[in-house]
């Protein structure tokens, strides 16, 4: 069985943003960068699947400059046999149909059974690279899954609906899946782990080998929200800030009365 | 200009965010007929041409047949916008639409500025605006991001709509959410754990304030997810809608998804060692600390009166 995982890489959502200086993404200057968290699921649930099956081989692709191997290298550490890096370092100015065709691109004659993304990325958050794959290869797509389970050639998936309900659905593969939150529980790299895979192959493929179409959209720039809520921020020692805070319930609420 | 908007039905039920949908086609001036997969026994209330595919005979959502029904009323109709809310079913059937006109798409759109587009960048803490480069173009909006003041009147004019596509996905049935347990939307104050309390054993923290002020405690969903704290308890889109007199937000960094489900409480106090944490805008008080320290110092002052 061949599985393809993509993922992708993206910085820390706790970490203090600029606008950079084009005014049209994020300074990467200082930023703390890991593996987008819904790629962790999608990771995970491509391991469990090959030790379930018993057999099979895992790629893992992402495009972007160099660093981007540092969540390759995770994902390898996590059991993924293999890596595709595809280089790209002018990643910033792709938009996601551009990224679904060249993994397209890549995957075409593959023959990949299994092909996971993450449901969305953390940063952008288009939620649209793991579908258009699907469309762009002819492959049936479930997108949202909750619950995997292959048996034969045939996958049933949960896919988790607003309020926590789920639609159980029935495709046989080739197929392709977009990782929710909550799918499995991704694995934490062990050392043994993490050195056999500095020794897996890693194969970098210049992305103007994948690229041949143009954008469909342009990010005109990136701001700030205005800050509506205009509440009270504390900041201080621990003790007062109790203090303080117990005197605000006592004004504004009826909890402590 | 001429939208096109995609209303939900689910499980024999019209979803009243096709509301949104024409709260934003207001706003952006256009001209609106909309689709919908569902019943003419509960049609929206809309002023235009609704075609409408029966649900009955079609079935629960299936990607491709609904598709194919959308890109024959699209033929019909050449809207310049067709607009699906950004949920479960807009982020999937969205982008099979785009792909097969070739369109630009923009997903949860939350505002229309100067005419174009803008969308949360990393966890709303940033946005983005956006242009697209043809023609037509397939968005979806964040769900609240547009209402309308008033509901909406009017019969639409129905034209009926119907498919022999069938796809390669098939529905075999809906499960419930794990139900049972607590009802937190009766609770009058609710301490909710983040993924900033760290690890499971600082539930407790988060549990022992709760029962100082007499409430319930909830949970963010990683903390749901990494089995912390049972589902039971999680707010949110996925969990519970509650709006209780005090909440209090502890380590987490408020995601539309988690918003959605408490921003309607009386009074949002939130914990967190990031300032900039986009829960901050909903909170009345965002106090800056860790919350392993603050919160027992906090509990500690509740309890000494
Ligand atoms: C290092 C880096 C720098 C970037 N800089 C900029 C910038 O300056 N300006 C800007 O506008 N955008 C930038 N981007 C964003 C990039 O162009 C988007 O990744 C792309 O448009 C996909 O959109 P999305 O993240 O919304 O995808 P979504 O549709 O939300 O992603 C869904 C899934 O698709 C897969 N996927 C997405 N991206 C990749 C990828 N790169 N490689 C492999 N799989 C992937 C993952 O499985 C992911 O979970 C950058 C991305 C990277 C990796
Ligand atoms: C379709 C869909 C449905 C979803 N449904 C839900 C839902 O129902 N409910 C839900 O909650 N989420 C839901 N999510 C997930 C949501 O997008 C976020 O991922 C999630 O809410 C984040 O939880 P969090 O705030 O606890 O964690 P994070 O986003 O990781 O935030 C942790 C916060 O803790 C702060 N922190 C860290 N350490 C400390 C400390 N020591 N003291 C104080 N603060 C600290 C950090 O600054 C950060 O702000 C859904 C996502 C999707 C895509």
């Amino acid at each position: 069985m061949k599985i393809l995982v993509c993922i992708k890489q993206v910085p820390d959502m706790e970490s203090k943003f600029k606008v950079d200086a084009a005014g049209t993404w994020y300074d990467n200057a200082d930023l703390a960068w890991r593996m987008n968290e819904y790629d962790e699921y999608a990771v995970e649930q491509a391991v469990q699947l090959k030790e379930q099956a018993g057999e099979g081989d895992i790629t893992v692709l992402s495009i972007g400059p160099d660093k981007v191997k540092e969540a390759m290298k995770k994902a390898l550490a996590m059991g993924c046999d293999r890596g595709v890096h595809v280089s790209d370092d002018a990643v910033s100015s792709k938009e996601p149909y551009q990224i679904a065709s060249i993994i397209a691109a890549f995957a075409g004659d593959k023959g990949f059974d299994v092909i996971f993304t993450g449901l969305q990325s953390q940063d952008r958050g288009s939620g649209q690279v793991g579908v258009l794959v699907g469309e762009l290869l002819g492959l049936p797509s479930v997108t949202t899954v909750v619950d995997f389970n292959m048996e034969g050639d045939s996958v049933t998936a949960k896919r988790e609906l607003e309020g926590g309900i789920r639609a159980v659905v029935k495709v046989a593969t080739p197929a392709l899946f977009t990782c929710q939150l909550g799918l499995n529980t991704p694995r934490y790299p062990t050392l043994p782990n993490i050195m056999k895979a500095k020794k897996k192959e890693l194969l970098t493929i210049p992305v103007a080998d994948l690229l041949d179409v143009d954008p469909r959209q342009q990010t005109a720039a990136l701001f700030f929200p205005e800050k509506k809520g205009g509440g009270l921020v504390l900041e201080g020692e621990v003790g007062d800030l109790a203090d303080q805070l117990v005197q605000i319930l006592k004004e504004k609420t009826t909890v402590l009365s | 200009m001429k939208a096109l908007l995609v209303a939900e039905y689910r499980d024999g039920q019209l979803l009243g965010s096709y509301q949104e949908l024409i709260g934003f086609a207001r706003q952006l001036g256009a001209d609106c007929s909309m689709f919908l997969v569902g019943s003419g026994s509960a049609l929206p209330a809309f002023e235009g041409t609704l075609y409408l595919a029966d649900a009955a005979q079609v079935g629960d959502y299936n990607p491709d047949v609904h598709k194919q029904l959308l890109l024959s009323v699209i033929e019909q109709e050449q809207p310049d916008y067709i607009v699906f809310l950004h949920s479960s079913y807009g982020w999937d059937l969205a982008p099979r639409v785009a792909c097969s006109l070739k369109a630009s798409q923009i997903s949860e759109v939350v505002e229309i500025k100067d005419g174009t587009m803008v969308v949360p960048v990393c966890n709303a803490k940033l946005r983005r605006q956006v242009t697209p480069n043809t023609q037509v173009t397939v968005l979806t909006l964040q769900a609240g991001a547009f209402g309308l003041a008033e509901p909406p009147t009017g019969s639409p004019e129905v034209k009926e709509v119907s498919t022999d596509a069938v796809g390669p996905i098939t529905f075999t049935g809906y499960e419930a959410a794990e139900a049972g347990g607590v009802d937190l939307s009766k609770s009058e104050v609710i301490v909710s754990a983040g993924r900033g309390v760290g690890k499971p054993e600082n539930v407790s923290i988060i549990e022992d304030l709760a029962s100082a002020l007499g409430g319930d405690y909830g949970a963010s969903r990683p903390v749901v997810d990494s089995e912390w704290v049972e589902h039971n308890r999680q707010v949110g889109t996925t969990g519970q809608t509650v709006a209780p007199k005090l909440y209090v937000a502890c380590g987490i960094s408020g995601a539309i998804q988690h918003l959605a489900g408490m921003k309607k409480s009386e009074f949002i106090v939130a914990v967190n060692t990031d300032k900039d944490a986009p829960i901050g805008e909903v909170a009345d008080v965002l106090v800056v600390a860790d919350l392993k320290q603050f919160i027992p110092a906090l509990t500690e002052k509740i309890k000494g009166g």
